[in-house]
């Protein structure tokens, strides 16, 4: 503390760390531009080429979000991929072909979602054990049950439900606009209501927030069951999509790491308590496009692999050197 | 005479091998200040844990208002308005000022979501209770506050949850004088308003300048209570059983002093501008100024964590530039930050790897040879016996030990580098009356034995009275240099310039 005392007093007024994931976010657009023009592929720079690329991270953007609650407030879920498998295969077998059993899908999926939530959220804030090891638990958990029971495609989705991944609404798929509501949701919660004040609080100083009056427990825990119900959400889509469960979906997705790596990028910080969902759908922007760029590029996929790696640390390397500059 | 709204009576708690309290009596009343004095360990954090409800006690009671009242958690004791405001603040750094103030009781629309509108509005009515209100923005981000800042904005969330008492455990330590005296007027404010106040300082001018009543604890027990202030003489006797005539280790003679061990010459960078400095060998250079006036700054730029971009600096006669703190160490610059806690200690090892923390950084990796004597337990275990820290044993982690013990575990760590050039950050921040002398008289005995010290300290007796000369800065220059036995009042008018004296 007595080193950042002498300094002179920080100047208020632009502040990089509330823009930087939309700078990174215009960089990556600007690349994807020029790659395409470069290569003579100017097919890609339409609307509706935008539209899918932003298609093909929805699932991403949905488990991102909830990610982002448990980030904020200073935990993380590694059981998210695991999750959306569960549910997906879950929505699947219970629907299995009949319309009619969609809505009960969705209940069931929900409730798996939620059950985890708060299992994740009550072994973290009451058991205490670091939500690194809890989330990473619960992921085994769930994939080994869910491995017991079926090994390949189970169960079928109605072309009813198929209408979250395929149908439309004018230009927009059904499932961006979801998507986009369910981040106006997220960033309305974070925003206005006291449980996303004291995500903030509990994310900041977990202390100070339970010197206030703070129940953090119950944030902690809620934080999850959000989460939870994200990640699952996120299985529904899978499955309307792939038009059946799949025990292997989530994880062949990444979608543990990637959701997380997702909302570092948008400026959340690890530790929690600063950040936000539009950074979030910022992160998510910046990685869809950069995949897109390289499949116009042709970059072979380890490559590809290579090159997300090293992405993910530089974009954090940028935040974390740019805002000590500004300290010091 | 208004009856005590808080009564602590015959409070009694142990801890497993130590009797913390022993039947302490203890009473506030509405509109009075009460400094509860005492060294560390005399039991004052215990005492006021148990009003505020994170500790029970064994035996005795407390009556608010004349009811016995049980906290058994903070928040309890928060609503029934007692507020304790500790040295580390409990201010959220990312959320705004009238986030802070209201967190956890923020006001609602009739929707049920946050009115922030009100909460501005709200957080503006509190603050215009304080001097300090027209530089505080509702909506700035209270990380951008400077510390006395963020202390106001701690004190102004106590007063708006209505808190009829306000605990304050030792509220200058990172204060420098002149936000000292604004806190004395936040203080003042708050009496006014017929809040009970709970001081606790080392400090015996705050306790002359603020306190009605004065209470002093020794070995968990009331060592002395004066229903007015007495003499700071009295008030020291008490706490620490004896008279204090030598606090101050004796000045350096012209015979003492060598050869300049650093000598800069119009160096400077971002926040330095034409620094001209000598430290002789034998000699402590009290450095002195406010809050950001580049004292800190330059002892960075010395040890090589914000270099100097220009100018010349000598250390025992050779050209020197040290880019990193490591190059400095070898070059033979110590320095001890003013935060021990995160910038000084590894706080779960023990008192002999703290000891050991700088000598074995620059040991040799591939061989056990002894040129650097201190990665030896044996010779580090005599070096820590010859500072007499006091430990149940140098295995113990070092953050159980008093702040005066792990300061010299620090030192000890800087003496086995021989270093050349000691910087001291705030020697003292958070020590008690006793540690703070066996601080000083050690300085003292370093400088003897040839090494030049520089000590950077917001405390000004402590500056004029530990010093040899003492150099004030102002706005990133070294704006005045006087000789020992400067008045505070010298000292105060060259550090906030000819106009800024009101501060």
């Amino acid at each position: 503390m007595s080193i950042a005392e002498d300094t002179p007093r920080r100047k208020a007024g632009f502040r990089f760390e509330r823009w930087a994931p939309l700078i990174l976010l215009g960089g990556a657009l600007a690349i994807y531009v020029v790659v395409a023009l470069v290569t003579g592929q100017a097919q890609y720079l339409t609307f509706d080429n935008l539209i899918a690329i932003l298609g093909r991270s929805i699932a991403l953007g949905i488990t991102a979000i909830g990610q982002t609650f448990v980030i904020l407030v200073a935990s993380i879920d590694l059981s998210v991929a695991s999750l959306i498998s569960a549910t997906a295969v879950l929505a699947s077998v219970v629907m299995d072909g009949s319309p009619a059993m969609i809505l009960p899908a969705i209940l069931a999926a929900i409730a798996l979602g939620g059950l985890v939530g708060l299992t994740n959220g009550l072994v973290v804030s009451g058991l205490k054990v670091n939500p690194l090891i809890a989330t990473l638990g619960m992921s085994l958990i769930i994939q080994g049950c869910l491995s017991a029971f079926v090994s390949n495609f189970a169960g079928e989705v109605p072309a009813a439900f198929q209408m979250f991944a395929y149908g439309e609404l004018g230009p927009f798929p059904v499932a961006l606009l979801f998507l986009g509501l369910l981040a106006v949701m997220a960033w309305a919660v974070l925003r206005f209501t006291k449980f996303g004040s004291d995500i903030y609080a509990v994310g900041g100083n977990e202390e100070a927030a339970r010197f206030a009056g703070i129940k953090t427990g119950r944030v902690v825990i809620l934080s999850h069951v959000i989460c939870s119900i994200c990640a699952s959400i996120a299985g529904l889509y899978l499955a309307s999509r792939l038009r059946s469960g799949a025990p292997w979906i989530g994880s062949d997705g990444v979608y543990d790491l990637e959701s997380i790596a997702v909302v570092v990028i948008g400026g959340t910080v690890l530790a929690g308590g600063r950040g936000g969902v539009w950074g979030t759908m910022a992160g998510m922007l910046i990685f869809s496009l950069i995949d897109s760029v390289f499949n116009i590029a042709g970059v072979d996929s380890f490559a590809k692999q290579v090159l997300r790696g090293i992405i993910i640390v530089a974009a954090v390397a940028f935040y974390a050197i740019r805002s000590k500059r500004i300290v010091a | 005479m208004t009856d005590p709204v808080i009564e602590m009576q015959g409070i009694t708690k142990s801890f497993p091998g130590v009797r913390a309290l022993s039947g302490v009596s203890f009473g506030v009343r509405p509109g009075e200040v009460q400094a509860l004095v005492g060294e560390n360990g005399a039991g004052k954090s215990t005492l006021i844990k148990i009003l505020s409800g994170v500790y029970q006690a064994d035996a005795g009671e407390v009556r608010m208002n004349g009811e016995a009242v049980h906290f058994v958690h903070p928040v309890e004791s928060l609503r029934a308005g007692i507020a304790v405001i500790y040295q580390e603040f409990s201010l959220l750094p990312e959320r705004t000022v009238a986030q802070n103030l209201f967190l956890g009781r923020e006001p609602r629309t009739r929707f049920g979501l946050i009115d922030s509108a009100k909460m501005r509005a709200d957080t503006r009515e509190v603050l215009a209770l304080f001097a300090a209100a027209g530089r505080i923005d509702p909506d700035r981000t209270v990380g951008e506050l400077d510390v006395a800042t963020q202390q106001v904005v701690e004190i102004a969330k106590a007063v708006s949850t209505g808190a009829r008492v306000v605990v304050m455990d030792e509220p200058t330590a990172a204060l420098n004088e002149a936000e000292c005296e604004e806190l004395f007027a936040t203080v003042d404010t708050l009496r006014a308003r017929g809040v009970a106040i709970i001081y606790i300082t080392h400090r015996m001018r705050e306790i002359t300048r603020l306190a009605d009543r004065v209470t002093v604890l020794k070995d968990g027990e009331v060592a002395a209570r004066f229903d007015e202030v007495p003499a700071p003489d009295a008030i020291v006797r008490a706490m620490v059983g004896r008279d204090i005539a030598d606090f101050y280790a004796p000045p350096a003679t012209p015979e003492e002093i060598g050869d300049p061990v650093l000598t800069v010459r119009g160096a400077g960078n971002a926040m330095l501008h034409q620094i001209d400095l000598d430290v002789r060998a034998g000699e402590i250079v009290g450095l002195a100024g406010i809050q950001g006036a580049g004292r800190v700054a330059l002892a960075m730029a010395l040890f090589g964590e914000t270099p100097f971009e220009h100018g010349q600096v000598t250390l025992n006669g050779e050209r020197v530039s040290f880019q990193t703190p490591r190059s400095a160490i070898l070059g033979g610059i110590g320095l001890l930050p003013g935060d021990r806690k995160s910038e000084g200690l590894v706080l779960m090892q023990s008192v002999r790897d703290n000891g050991m923390l700088t000598s074995r950084a620059f040991a040799p990796l591939w061989s056990s040879d002894r040129r650097n004597a201190f990665t030896d337990r044996a010779r580090m275990d005599a070096l820590l016996d010859h500072m007499e820290i006091r430990a149940a044993s140098y295995d113990q982690d070092i953050r159980a030990l008093s702040g005066g013990n792990q300061q010299k575990a620090i030192v000890a760590r800087w003496l086995s580098m021989r270093p050349k050039l000691l910087i001291f950050i705030e020697p003292t921040r958070g020590i008690d009356v006793n540690s703070k002398a066996g601080i000083y008289h050690l300085m003292r005995d370093l400088a003897r034995e040839g090494a030049g010290i520089l000590m950077i300290s917001s405390d000004l007796p402590e500056v004029i009275g530990a010093a040899d000369r003492v150099l004030v800065m102002q706005e990133g220059r070294i704006a005045a240099e006087f000789p020992h036995g400067a008045t505070e009042q010298d000292i105060m008018h060259a550090a906030t310039g000819e106009t800024g004296v009101a501060a």
